[in-house]
C-alpha cells in the first residue's frame, strides 16, 4: 500500500518545525523516526496533509546526565540509547528496554521522542517514564510524564509543539523489565518494569490500560513492608487492561501480577 | 540406481549466489514498456449485494485509464474459474466463480472493480474513489454453524451451505466397534492459515493484438495449468498465450490454483490495450490468497486394554470458504491418511465441504496430510492416556511392518521401517531418561512435555490413473527435456517449477551424474510455457523429486543411450562392448580407446553417424510413476510449559525422516527444518481469525497474524534414516512436506504431555499463552 498524497518539509531547526506546524495546522504531523506513523501511513488509517520532518535537526540527539537528571535528546535513537555508555550507567533499565524495542532495523531509526509523542500504552518507554517521573520538555515548555499520558495516543502536545528531550532521575539500582511476548519482535503483551530509587521501588506496567499504567498498590505494599510475592498480587489493582487478539483482558491482569512479582525477585537477585 | 559421485553429495545450492545477492528476476521485476498499474477495489463486506457501482469519479482522474467492472470483463473472460475433483468428485454444490463479483460479494476481499492507472499512487487513489452501494446480507462464518438449515447462506438463495459431504469406508468398521473395550473420543481444531510467502502475488499481462499473443509473467507454481485455465477464459489457444514464471519468492500451496487477478490482468490488457502490472499488498494477502487447513475432526477410536488399535470412525469438518478453491477439495486426503502408521481392522471417514463467507481454502504445505497425521497422532496419544500406556509403546504395538501394505481405503505404502525411525529417534532424545527427568520435574512443580509424531505421507502424485481423474482429466505425470549442444552443454526443460526448492541443483546432479559430465555443464530451465515440453505439471504434494526427477533422470537416459550408440559406431566396436564411465564411452578390455562426452556431442551434430541415426542429441521422457511414494519419519518435541503464563519453551526437536534415496542431503535438511518450522508456527503462532459476529478478518496484517521467525524458533536435530522407495529406479521420494505433517502434533503431543497433570486432556492450536493459561484456570476451578 502507499500513503495518501501530503506535503513534506525538512525542518532545519525547531523554530523552524513549529512555526509550519503552525502554519500547516492540526492535520499536519511530526516526522522524526516514523516507525509508527509510516506503517499507518501506508494502511492509510493516518492521511496526514503534511509531514514536517525534524530527523535532520541538529542538537537533538545528545544524552547526557545533568546533575541527577539523565537528559536524552528527542532524536536519540532506540539503538543509541542501548549501547550508550552513559544511559548504561545512568539509567541502566532505558537501555535495557532500548535493546528490545523491534527487531534491528525499528531500532536503527526509532526514536525516543518519537516514541513518548505516539503515547502508545504498548510502547516501552512511556513505562518508564511514568513511574520514574520523566519530565517532557518540549517547545513549548515542560510537562511531567504523570499528566503527559492522558489516553489512548493522547497527550497535551499541542500541532506546532515538538519534543525537545525528556529527562529522567538517574536511577543505577536493581531494576528489571519483563516483556512478555509471542514474538521477540513484537510489542509487549504486557510489560513490567520495577526499580528500585531513593529506597523504594517504582513499578510501571506497559500495555495494560490505556497508558502506561502504574502499579501503585503493589509500590505501597512494598513500601509497608509486605514481600514481594504478597505486594505482587495487587500491581494489577484498578486495572482495565484491553481485551485483543493477544490476550484477555482478565490474561493481562494476571500477567500484570505474575511479571511484576517476577521482575522484583530477579531485580533482589 | 547409477552410484556415482553426485547423487547423495552434500553440494550447496547453485541458484543461493544470485538469489541472496538480490539478482534474481521476480514477476515484479519486469515493467514492459508503457506498463500501467491494476488496482483492486475489494469487497469490505464477507457478504453483501451489490446494488450499484459510481465508477465516474474514479474514471475522471487524470491518471486513470480504465475503471472495469464485471460487465466489462464479461466481454474477454468467458465461463467459470475452474474446480476440479481432487479428493472428491461427488460434489453436491459449487458455486459458479467469475474472476469479478456480478451481483453478490461472497467474502471480504472479492473483487468488485478494478482501476488501471499511470501509476500505482493514482491507482490506489482513484480506487478510493469508486462507491459501491452495498446491501449486507447476514453472513457465514464458522463452519460449523454453518451446517444449521436455519442458518443464513453463504449464497443468497442457495438450498444449504453443504459443498459435499461423503463417506469412505475402509475394513471391517463394525466389527472392530463390536470387540472394543474402550472407545476414545476426540475433537481436534484445525485454525484456518495464511501461507505467507515472501513475495506476494504478482500479475504482469501484456497483449500483443497484431501477432495474437497474450504474455503474463506471474509467480506460480504450475504455470502450465494457469496457461491452460487462463487461455481457455480468454478464449484464445493455448500457444498464443504464454506463461512465465521466473523465480519466485515461495508459494507452499498457495501458488498452485489460478486467482480472480490471474485472469483480470490479462483480461485488463487486452481492454486497455497496454501491458498491465498488479502487485499484491501483504493486506490483500491475507485477505484474498487462499487460506489453508480450517478443519474440525470428530472422531472414535475402537481399541483393546492391551492397546491394540481397532477401527476409527472420524468426521472432517472442512470450511471451503465462499467457493471451492480449485484443488480445495484435496484436503479431503486428511481422511484416507487418517489411518497414519498403524493397522487397523476397518476406517470410517465422512468429510463435509462447507461453505462460509471466507476467502476459499485450497493446499497449504502437506494440505490435508497434517491434518491427517495430527488426527491420528492425536488419538493415538490420547488411547495411551486412557489405558495409562507409554505413548512409544501404544506405537509400537500398532505399527505396520511389512511391506507393500494396503491401508483401509485401499492405498498401497509403498516402502517403510517405522520401528527403526522411531528407535532412532528414541536414541536420540534418550527417552527413558528424559521420562526420569519429567517425572522429577513434576515433583519439583515444572512441566516438561515429550510429543511423539511417528508419521507417514502420501506423496509424488501421479500416478496417472487416480491422478487424471482428479484434475478432470490431465494426469499427473512429468515431462523433461534434454538437449544436447555440440559442445557437449547440457540444457535440461523441466516441467516442475521451483521456488525454493533447489531443483536447480538437484536436477543437475542427477543429470550431471547420468550423462557424466560436470555440473557446470548442465543448465535447467523451467517455468516458461513457450519452452520444453508441451504440459508441465507443476510442483506442490512433494512431486518434483519422486516424478520430475524421474522424467529428468529418464530424458538422460535416452540421451545417454543415443550417445553410447554413437560412441560405438565411432569406435568400431559393438554397442554391448561400449561402457559409460565418468563422461567417457569406452570399449570394454580396451580402456585407452575412448571417446569424451564432448566429442560424442559434436559428432552428433555431424555426418558421420550410423545407419538409421538422425543428427542431434536430446530427449523427451515422461514419467508415469507406479504409485505414490510414502516418506515417513519420527519426531520428537521436549517443551516446558509455564504453569504461571501457559508459556511453551521448546527444549529440543528431533526429527528422524525418511524419504528414501537423498540426492542432495543439504537440502532434505533446509526442506526438513523449514517444513518443522512451519509445523510449529502452526502449533504455537498462526491463526487466521475472523470476528465471529461480523465476518470480517482480524488478523489482516502480520502484526496480528503471527509468523514465527528465527528467534522464536527451535534449531531442529534433523538425522535420517534410508528406506529406498520401490517405486522408482532411483528409490527417492519426496521431503517438501514432511517437517509440516509431522510437526505440528509433535508439539501439541508434547504440550498435553506436560499438562497431563494438571488435568488438562487436550489443546487446540495455536497453544498460545492466554489460551493454555484460560483452559489452565478452567482445570484448577474447583
Amino acid at each position: 500500500m502507499i500513503p495518501a498524497s501530503f506535503d513534506y518539509r525538512r525542518a532545519h531547526d525547531l523554530d523552524e518545525a513549529t512555526r509550519w506546524l503552525g502554519e500547516l495546522g492540526p492535520e499536519a504531523k511530526v516526522l522524526a523516526g516514523g516507525h509508527s506513523l509510516i506503517p499507518l501511513m501506508r494502511l492509510r488509517l493516518a492521511q496526514p496533509s503534511a509531514l514536517v520532518d525534524i530527523g535532520r535537526v541538529p542538537g537533538l540527539d545528545t544524552i547526557r546526565v545533568d546533575g541527577d537528571r539523565l537528559r536524552i535528546g528527542a532524536l536519540v535513537r532506540h539503538a543509541a540509547l542501548a549501547r550508550s555508555e552513559v544511559v548504561r550507567r545512568a539509567l541502566p533499565l532505558l537501555a535495557e528496554m532500548a535493546a528490545e524495542v523491534g527487531d534491528q532495523q525499528v531500532r536503527a531509526r526509532g526514536t525516543l521522542g518519537g516514541v513518548i509523542a505516539h503515547a502508545d500504552p504498548a510502547g516501552d518507554y512511556p513505562t518508564l517514564a511514568l513511574m520514574l517521573d520523566a519530565e517532557i520538555v518540549t517547545t513549548h515548555g515542560s510537562h511531567p510524564a504523570r499528566d503527559f499520558f492522558q489516553h489512548l495516543f493522547t497527550t497535551p502536545l499541542q500541532p506546532d509543539e515538538v519534543i525537545r528531550e525528556v529527562t529522567f532521575p538517574v536511577a543505577a539500582g536493581p531494576h528489571r523489565y519483563i516483556k512478555f511476548r509471542r514474538r521477540r519482535c513484537d510489542w509487549a503483551i504486557v510489560g513490567a518494569a520495577v526499580q528500585q530509587s531513593d529506597g523504594g521501588w517504582r513499578l510501571g506496567l506497559t500495555n495494560c490500560g490505556p497508558t502506561p499504567m502504574r502499579a501503585r498498590a503493589a509500590e505501597a505494599a512494598l513500601a509497608e513492608g509486605r514481600t514481594m510475592a504478597e505486594a505482587a498480587l495487587q500491581a494489577a489493582e484498578g486495572l482495565t487492561p484491553p481485551s485483543d487478539l493477544r490476550a484477555s483482558s482478565d490474561y493481562r491482569r494476571h500477567l500484570a501480577r505474575v511479571l511484576t512479582r517476577r521482575a522484583l525477585e530477579q531485580a533482589a537477585a | 540406481m547409477a552410484v556415482t559421485q553426485l547423487i547423495g553429495a552434500r553440494i550447496q545450492r547453485r541458484e543461493d549466489p544470485r538469489l541472496v545477492t538480490g539478482h534474481g528476476r521476480f514477476t515484479d521485476d519486469r515493467s514492459p514498456r508503457g506498463c500501467c498499474v491494476l488496482q483492486v477495489v475489494r469487497s469490505p463486506h464477507p457478504h453483501a449485494r451489490i446494488r450499484s457501482i459510481d465508477t465516474a469519479r474514479a474514471a475522471a482522474h487524470p491518471d486513470v485509464l480504465r475503471v472495469l467492472t464485471a460487465a466489462d470483463f464479461r466481454s474477454v473472460l468467458h465461463g467459470a474459474m475452474p474446480v476440479t475433483p481432487s479428493f472428491v468428485a461427488e460434489k453436491r454444490q459449487v458455486p459458479e466463480r467469475f474472476p469479478i463479483a456480478t451481483e453478490e460479494v461472497v467474502y471480504q476481499g472479492e473483487p468488485v472493480a478494478v482501476v488501471v492507472a499511470r501509476d500505482r499512487a493514482a491507482a490506489v487513489d482513484a480506487a478510493e474513489w469508486v462507491v459501491v452501494d452495498y446491501e449486507p446480507l447476514p453472513a457465514v462464518v464458522d463452519p460449523i454453524a454453518a451446517l444449521d438449515p436455519a442458518g443464513p447462506r453463504a449464497h443468497a438463495g442457495a438450498p444449504d451451505n453443504v459443498c459435499w459431504d461423503v463417506t469412505y469406508t475402509g475394513g471391517d468398521v463394525a466389527g472392530a466397534f463390536a470387540d472394543a473395550e474402550l472407545v476414545v473420543h476426540g475433537r481436534i481444531v484445525q485454525q484456518r492459515l495464511a501461507p505467507t510467502p515472501i513475495e506476494g502475488r504478482v500479475v504482469v499481462a501484456e497483449h500483443d493484438p497484431y501477432d495474437e499473443r497474450m504474455t503474463i509473467w506471474l509467480g506460480s507454481q504450475n504455470p502450465h495449468f494457469i496457461r491452460l485455465f487462463v487461455s481457455q477464459a480468454l478464449q484464445m489457444a493455448e500457444t498464443q498465450v504464454r506463461v512465465v514464471s521466473r523465480d519466485v519468492g515461495g508459494g507452499f500451496g498457495s501458488k498452485i490454483s489460478p486467482y480472480p487477478e490471474d485472469y483480470l490482468v490479462p483480461a485488463a490488457a487486452k481492454l486497455v490495450g497496454r501491458p498491465v502490472k498488479w502487485v499484491e499488498t501483504r493486506t490483500e494477502a491475507m485477505a484474498g490468497t487462499t487460506h489453508g487447513r480450517g478443519q474440525v475432526f470428530e472422531a472414535d477410536v475402537a481399541v483393546r486394554r492391551d492397546g491394540t488399535l481397532l477401527g476409527m470412525r472420524l468426521t472432517q469438518t472442512l470450511d471451503v470458504g465462499a467457493y471451492c478453491g480449485t484443488f480445495g477439495a484435496f484436503q479431503a486426503v486428511a481422511v484416507y491418511m487418517a489411518p497414519g502408521a498403524y493397522r487397523w481392522r476397518g476406517v470410517e471417514g465422512r468429510t463435509i465441504g462447507v461453505l462460509t463467507n471466507r476467502v476459499p481454502t485450497d493446499p497449504y504445505r502437506g494440505a490435508g496430510r497434517p491434518e491427517g497425521t495430527h488426527l491420528v497422532e492425536r488419538m493415538v496419544d490420547l488411547v495411551a492416556r486412557e489405558l495409562g500406556m507409554d505413548q512409544a509403546e501404544v506405537r509400537r504395538r500398532n505399527f505396520v511392518t511389512a511391506f507393500p501394505f494396503t491401508n483401509p481405503f485401499g492405498f498401497v505404502y509403498d516402502s517403510g521401517n517405522y520401528h527403526g525411525s522411531l528407535d532412532l529417534a528414541l536414541a536420540a532424545v534418550d527417552y527413558p531418561s528424559l521420562r526420569r527427568r519429567q517425572a522429577e520435574g513434576r515433583a519439583a512443580g515444572r512441566y516438561l512435555g515429550i510429543g511423539l509424531s511417528t508419521y507417514v505421507e502420501i506423496c509424488g502424485f501421479g500416478p496417472s490413473a487416480p491422478t487424471a481423474g482428479a484434475t478432470g482429466g490431465i494426469a499427473l505425470v512429468e515431462g523433461a527435456q534434454v538437449r544436447v549442444f555440440p559442445t557437449g552443454s547440457v540444457a535440461v526443460y523441466v516441467g516442475t517449477h521451483a521456488h525454493g526448492q533447489g531443483h536447480d541443483t538437484t536436477f543437475a546432479q542427477i543429470v550431471a551424474d547420468t550423462l557424466g559430465v560436470p555440473m557446470e555443464q548442465v543448465e535447467l530451465h523451467h517455468g516458461d510455457t513457450d519452452e520444453g515440453t508441451g504440459f508441465g505439471y507443476g510442483t506442490y504434494g512433494s512431486r518434483s523429486l519422486s516424478v520430475g526427477g524421474m522424467a529428468v533422470r529418464g530424458a538422460s537416459l535416452l540421451v545417454r543411450e543415443k550417445a553410447r550408440r554413437l560412441a560405438a559406431h565411432l569406435l568400431e566396436a559393438a554397442e554391448a562392448d561400449v561402457l559409460v564411465e565418468r563422461g567417457r564411452f569406452a570399449v570394454r578390455g580396451s580402456p585407452a580407446s575412448s571417446r569424451s562426452f564432448q566429442e560424442v556431442a559434436l559428432a552428433a551434430y555431424g555426418a558421420n553417424l550410423p545407419s538409421g541415426m538422425e543428427q542431434g542429441l536430446e530427449a523427451v521422457h515422461y514419467f508415469d510413476p507406479a504409485n505414490f511414494v510414502w516418506p515417513f519419519g519420527a519426531h520428537v518435541c521436549v517443551v516446558e510449559v509455564d504453569p504461571d503464563t501457559g508459556q511453551v519453551t521448546i527444549e529440543r526437536y528431533v526429527a528422524v525422516d525418511d524419504c528414501g534415496t537423498v540426492i542432495n542431503p543439504m537440502i532434505v535438511e533446509g526442506q526438513v527444518q523449514g517444513g518443522i518450522a512451519q509445523g510449529i508456527a502452526q502449533a504455537l503462532f498462526e491463526e487466521v481469525v475472523y470476528d465471529p459476529d461480523s465476518g470480517q478478518l482480524r488478523t489482516g496484517t502480520l502484526l496480528d497474524y503471527l509468523v514465527p521467525t528465527m528467534s522464536e524458533l527451535p534449531v531442529p536435530e534433523c538425522s535420517r534414516q534410508v528406506t529406498p522407495s520401490p517405486t522408482n529406479e532411483l528409490g527417492v521420494k519426496g521431503v517438501g512436506e514432511a517437517g509440516t505433517i509431522a510437526a505440528s502434533v509433535a508439539v501439541i503431543n508434547a504440550i498435553c504431555d506436560a499438562l497431563q497433570p494438571l488435568g488438562i486432556r487436550h489443546v487446540d492450536m495455536p497453544a498460545s499463552p492466554d489460551r493454555l493459561w484460560q483452559q489452565l484456570q478452567e482445570v484448577r476451578r474447583p
